[in-house]
């Protein structure tokens, strides 16, 4: 479970994040929507502590991650999966070398089971045969599935994806979201996955938040996002034609 | 001036995470081999063919100057030596790496900082400016001197070659010059000059590479900073060591 409590970020006096809070349960797929530049990538780069609030606190399973120093908040990143917008593939690594990273540098497996669950983890995001490829070589869907694959090698407590279909074509962009789906449930991850795009909202939500100029302004299910009466909320999903036709 | 006061801290405490236990030696090791290849063993070319041109111009240009029938022709073999070892193979050859290891550093790092590799390193539980720093600074400590050691040997068989070529002095009396008044200490002087050197190319290109911010516009002008303010601290610190080491 991630708890975040009053997250508040400013940069240069200009209030990034507004005192945010919300709680994610373990074995969902949480969401957080909001238009380009609502802060969402802010708040989840402050949730794994690559940005830190200027008050406010998050803790993980009850833990105050925000209370910690480096080295305690080096075990607890150990249980972190982190998918980036672009993938943050290591460029100079093969794809096998970049899933294989993590579990050289915090397993105490044999050099033949890192392998053995490198592989496991790149098949399960369905990629067979390119592990001797370097990431400038695949596509931009393969490069989100590695990602997605190195951020599950170490069996991840937490999975945090910044719009990770973003740029892909809508049958790689539905991929992508059921195989978040399917890892969150299998392993009972909770997960926190940043989009604009709803589709995703729509195919893998159980927990959504929006936010819109950093302030959460609405949070429910995705069964009840189409009923909202909340206005920046409405402006923002009905801007799709399809998601009109949807509620029609 | 605040904001270079500004700079000096974050340079510090770069400098303090870069020094902090690292993770797993083993990897870090591999780390250093591969970035002895890149700094090191990738820049013999380039000080080879300097250094020959240095020391050919050295000899050709004292030979010229000599006018004075008293001054013995064969202090060009000892003026070349001296000047080679004195200050071309450290100095000059630090100014080259400079140019060719700082904007690589810094362009390297700049790159992975705004692809978000970096953010990757750090949300895994990686000291990130440990792990890509570090091997990079004991590669260039190591390496700098062996480059400094190839350079004196190459820039005064320059000179010998160019005596020999252009037939403008006797070959014997350049051989004469280089065994004269012969001072070992001059050798461990540039020695540390290099050292130093080695040191500064490596962690004022990784500052601005480390924290650069934006796009490829941003890495360019790091990459450029790197050059620049490297080689301004090469030439403040070779006052100040000449100034420490040969003043009595």
């Amino acid at each position: 479970m991630i708890e975040a409590v009053n997250i508040v970020k400013k940069f240069n006096n200009k209030i990034v994040i507004d005192n945010i809070s919300f709680t994610f349960e373990s074995g969902k797929t949480n969401i957080i929507i909001g238009r380009s530049g609502s802060g969402k990538t802010v708040l989840i780069k402050t949730l794994v502590g690559l940005i830190e609030p200027d008050s406010g606190y998050v803790l993980f399973d009850s833990r105050n991650f925000t209370a910690m120093n480096f080295n305690e908040r080096k075990k607890i990143r150990q249980e972190f999966g982190m998918v980036f917008q672009g993938g943050a593939l290591f460029d100079s690594l093969t794809v096998l070398d970049n899933v294989l990273f993590p579990l050289n540098m915090f397993s105490n497996l044999t050099k033949k089971e890192k392998i053995e669950r490198a592989r496991f983890c790149l098949n399960k995001v369905n990629l067979f045969n390119i592990e001797h490829l370097y990431p400038s070589e695949i596509s931009g869907g393969m490069r989100k599935r590695v990602a997605i694959a190195r951020a599950i090698a170490l069996n991840p407590r937490y999975l945090f994806c910044d719009e990770p279909n973003s740029g892909l074509d809508p049958y790689t962009a539905v991929v992508i979201d059921k195989l978040i789906k399917e890892i969150t449930e299998e392993f009972n991850i909770t997960t926190i996955v940043n989009t604009h795009d709803m589709n995703s909202v729509m195919g893998i939500g159980d927990k959504i938040i929006f936010i819109h100029e950093g302030k959460k302004y609405w949070e429910g299910t995705k069964n009840e996002i189409l009923n909202s009466d909340c206005k920046e909320l409405n402006d923002f999903i009905f801007s799709s034609e399809v998601i009109r036709l949807i509620k029609k | 001036m605040i904001k270079i006061l500004y700079q000096i801290g974050e340079y510090l405490l770069l400098l303090k995470r870069i020094f902090s236990r690292p993770e797993r030696g083993k990897i870090y090791l591999k780390q250093t081999i591969e970035e002895i290849g890149k700094i090191g063993i990738n820049s013999i070319g380039i000080v080879t063919i300097i250094s020959i041109f240095m020391g050919a111009v050295i000899a050709i240009q004292y030979t010229y100057n000599i006018e004075n029938p008293l001054i013995p022709l064969y202090l060009v073999g000892l003026a070349t030596r001296d000047s080679m070892i004195l200050e071309f193979s450290s100095t000059m050859v630090g100014l080259v790496l400079a140019g060719k290891v700082g904007s690589n550093i810094a362009s390297e790092l700049g790159t992975m900082r705004v692809t978000e590799q970096i953010d990757a390193l750090e949300s895994m539980g990686i000291n990130s400016a440990s792990y890509l720093i570090l091997p990079k600074i004991i590669a260039a400590i190591f390496f700098f001197p062996l480059l400094t050691i190839l350079s004196m040997f190459v820039g005064i068989w320059g000179g010998w070659l160019a005596v020999v070529v252009t037939k403008i002095l006797p070959a014997e009396l350049y051989i004469q010059g280089l065994h004269y008044a012969f001072v070992p200490f001059y050798v461990t002087y540039t020695l540390i000059k290099s050292f130093v050197f080695g040191f500064l190319v490596v962690t004022v290109s990784a500052y601005y590479g480390y924290y650069c911010y934006g796009g490829a516009l941003e890495v360019g002008q790091a990459s450029t900073k790197a050059v620049v303010y490297s080689s301004l601290m090469i030439l403040l610190f070779n006052v100040i060591l000449t100034q420490l080491l040969l003043t009595r």
